[in-house]
């Protein structure tokens, strides 16, 4: 649960920074791989878009220099990194801490848009579907990472390594067995 | 006896935590317009909801079918398909709204247990013992415009199982009696199982200035900084002869967990938790709370304190209708 | 096509309220429902006018009934409403408690706030004696076709909201009352000063609704010059006038010129708003894509 209390942690602008050399067409390429793996053991997320499993979403960690744009494309994903500000049919801007706790489910969307930590702009509905889509499909990023092999499983996992030590997040699902 | 905690659940997820988070009773609907929060992505499908009521009924817990909405006409069948369905998949019971949908359910599926959802608006104990008689109702999801005494005058006159609103949002509205929705945006719960919807939100920002619109109407302006509450009409800032400012509702939302023990007096049956809309971590937490509360009521121990208040999202909490000058 | 007269939605005084209904009398209408609708605190104020009322418009050949309160909560108000069928005119129920008061086999009309969407519970309504039925102004003309074509079956007449501000809600707290500080049980009739309700704008000044007690309409006069040869071909055998503190008898006039067809579509519109170039129109519900929109203004469709 979001606290509004609690400032959302930013990301420290020298490691941004680095991201401004990474080349991005690599990892754009294996993210894609990594989103069509989370499609293929999640399709129900995909079926929860409905209407919008072909719209445009942008997701921009505004302290990042990068945005990520994912098209669901029916099922079959494709992400793609770029370092300009795109247009987007639907976008969703925010620290990276509260995009990757909005999909980890360790925030509550309703509270993170509306506390403005999450700034939604475009088609509100497309971004609700999401939103909903996400938070059924109960992800594991690090396990589904952590079961990537092959060429892009590397860049992935460092990722999402980085992403964990930056956020303070840990994007392993919490056992179940906390809530029994 | 314990009071009954009946929970919301947008998705199958959310119903297992729900479940595993100690509710009794978990409400749902099906990801089409027969229900009153038809949002995008929202719902279960007929499959999801098998495997729910199997999840639930494992766990010794129930599940509602919300079928809340009014039936367009010329399209009843998708409706009545709904009521059929949520029978054939183990449902046990659904919460039904329309004259004619009870009509139709009391005559071709009278083993299927009737609710009458807070979307009929019954309000007095003559019109819910009506509808007991007439479409053998067994229980009525209260409106949130009755004060405690009124309810537990209600228990006093009526056999039918009252269920009351304790948790989440707040309608000011004589809920099924609104059309504020459709008149600025086209859909209404009534027929779309939507109120204020996202599709007609526009949040436009300009030098830190937020607008949120609905249907091009303003509804709330906030500074840089401010918390931006979503453009729910009825919770609007407006103007009307001197004054502006919330002239319907503030931005809050209900809790009346300090009353649960007057509610409990008052002869109420079951405590409903808003938010099928809102996240499962979020049900988890409040149906936990909740649960805490009967046990210890029960038990003959004090509730606990405050337990509710870090649930609040920051927004200011009400206790609505219960307290009588809330009117 | 017939004209009924609504209730009067708004708080008149006792005088004006005769007088209004004085004025009818005289007035190109059908039928009339006179009655409390929106506040029963209202009520005492006017209440032993109603039986003169009613004799005078049955007298003058107008059908007359007898509203509901739209939403009946308190112990009062569910005596006040068992007692209605005493008056012995028809009861329009405008909540269904009033239903369970009425004796088996009582014939009684259905008003707008009734939540009437679909064939099902027209049937229902009409197996329980209903035998007129205004329809919800929510409706989109589709809906109105359809059940206007079961009405036919049902033998019940059915009408829609033909002019006036739109009742979108009703609600347990008083919004009058609210607005002056005061609550509900203490109100002292904050709403006696808004005889066609108090005007709700925007932030941005855009005139949006009008609030009036525990109900809430729309800022909009709805009215149906464009949609009335529509309405007619469906089979709606009524148009729903809802009071307004000027010019009602003139606007009754307009109607019955343009159902009658010696007033050309647009020229009841055009009428209206040169009477009172504040006032704004709608039919959204029935042909637009929202409540709010005027699709008159978009060139004369019928």
């Amino acid at each position: 649960m979001s606290d509004p209390q609690i400032p959302m942690p930013y990301c420290p602008a020298v490691l941004a920074a680095g991201l401004r050399a990474l080349p991005l067409a690599p990892l754009s390429l294996s993210l894609t791989v990594f989103a069509r793996k989370i499609a293929k053991s999640n399709p129900g997320l995909f079926n929860r878009l409905g209407e919008y499993d072909r719209t445009e979403f942008v997701l921009d960690p505004v302290d990042l220099p990068i945005v990520l744009r994912l098209n669901p494309n029916g099922g079959q994903p494709k992400v793609k990194l770029t370092r300009r500000h795109t247009v987007a049919s639907a976008r969703i801007s925010g620290p990276l801490a509260a995009l990757l706790g909005l999909v980890h489910g360790a925030f509550d969307g309703d509270a993170l848009f509306f506390s403005r930590d999450l700034v939604v702009e475009g088609d509100t509905g497309a971004v609700l579907a999401l939103r909903n889509a996400i938070d059924d499909a109960e992800l594991d990023l690090a396990a589904e990472a952590a079961s990537l092999s092959g060429p892009f499983a590397r860049p992935v996992q460092n990722l999402i390594a980085f992403a964990e030590n930056r956020t303070g997040l840990c994007l392993t699902r919490p056992e179940d067995s906390a809530i029994w | 006896m314990v009071m009954e905690i009946v929970c919301p659940a947008g998705t199958p997820a959310a119903l297992r935590a729900a479940v595993k988070a100690g509710a009794h009773t978990v409400y749902c609907g099906f990801n089409d317009e027969t229900n009153a929060r038809n949002f995008p992505g929202l719902n279960f499908n007929r499959t999801e909801l098998r495997d729910g009521v199997n999840f639930a009924h494992q766990h010794g817990a129930k599940v509602l079918v919300a079928i809340n909405t009014f039936p367009r006409a010329g399209d009843e069948g998708i409706w009545h398909r709904a009521i059929n369905d949520a029978e054939i998949c183990g449902a046990d019971a659904v919460i039904l709204a329309d004259l004619g949908l009870l009509d139709h359910a009391s005559r071709n599926h009278p083993a299927l247990r009737r609710h009458l959802s807070v979307q009929a608006a019954a309000a007095n104990a003559d019109v819910i013992n009506f509808y007991a008689e007439t479409f053998g109702v067994k229980r009525v999801v209260l409106p949130r415009v009755l004060s405690v005494p009124e309810i537990a005058a209600i228990n006093t006159e009526t056999d039918v199982e009252t269920e009351v609103f304790v948790f989440g949002g707040l309608c000011v509205m004589a809920e099924g009696r609104c059309s504020l929705s459709s008149y600025a945006t086209g859909l209404s719960p009534n027929m779309n199982g939507v109120c204020s919807p996202a599709s007609h939100v526009d949040y436009t920002e300009d030098h830190g200035v937020l607008d949120a619109r609905l249907g091009g109407y303003l509804i709330h302006r906030v500074d840089k900084g401010e918390p931006a509450p979503y453009p729910t009409l009825c919770k609007g800032c407006f103007s009307a002869g001197e004054k502006t400012g919330h002239l319907f509702e503030d931005p809050v939302s209900l809790n009346a967990e300090k009353l649960i023990p007057q509610l409990q007096k008052a002869g109420v049956t079951a405590l409903k938790i808003e938010g099928r809309q809102r996240s499962k971590s979020y049900v988890a937490q409040v149906v936990r709370n909740f649960r805490a509360a009967v046990d210890a009521l029960d038990a003959g121990r004090p509730l606990p304190e405050g337990m509710l208040a870090r649930l609040s999202e920051g927004q200011a909490m009400t206790t609505g209708a219960y307290k009588k000058t809330w009117r | 096509m017939e004209l009924t007269v609504g209730p009067a939605q708004f708080f008149w005084s006792a005088e004006t309220w005769s007088e209004f209904y004085t004025d009818l009398t005289q007035a190109p209408v059908d039928r009339v429902v006179v009655g409390e609708l929106v506040c029963s605190k209202r009520l005492p104020f006017y209440q032993d006018r109603i039986p003169e009322a009613l004799s005078r418009l049955a007298d003058a050949g107008k059908d007359v009934a007898l509203t509901s309160l739209a939403l009946v909560t308190l112990k009062r108000e569910r005596k006040l409403t068992a007692e209605l069928i005493e008056m012995g005119v028809t009861i329009e129920i405008n909540d269904l408690t009033t239903l369970a008061y009425l004796p088996k086999n009582t014939k009684f009309s259905v008003g707008p706030l009734v939540n009437v969407y679909n064939e099902g519970t027209l049937r229902w309504l009409a197996s329980c004696g209903a035998q007129r039925v205004c329809l919800p102004p929510e409706l989109p003309i589709a809906s109105v076709e359809a059940l206007a074509k079961v009405s036919a079956e049902l033998d019940l007449a059915v009408e829609v909201w033909g002019h006036g501000r739109l009742p979108l809600a009703i609600s347990g707290r008083c919004y009058h009352a609210r607005l002056h500080g005061r609550t509900k049980d203490n109100c002292q009739f904050a709403c006696e000063d808004d005889p066609d309700g108090l005007d709700v704008q925007t932030r941005d000044g855009r005139p949006f609704l009008a609030m009036n007690g525990v109900q809430t309409l729309s800022d909009t006069y709805a009215c149906t010059d464009h949609q009335i040869e529509k309405l007619r071909a469906a089979g709606v055998g009524a148009l729903r006038l809802s009071p307004q503190s000027r010019g009602f008898t003139q606007l009754c006039g307009l109607y019955r010129q343009r159902i009658d067809q010696n007033l050309a579509q647009g020229e009841l519109a055009r009428e209206v708003q040169s009477g009172d170039a504040n006032i704004r129109l709608s039919d959204g519900f029935l042909t637009g894509a929202c409540g709010a929109d005027w699709t008159g203004a978009d060139g004369q469709r019928s």
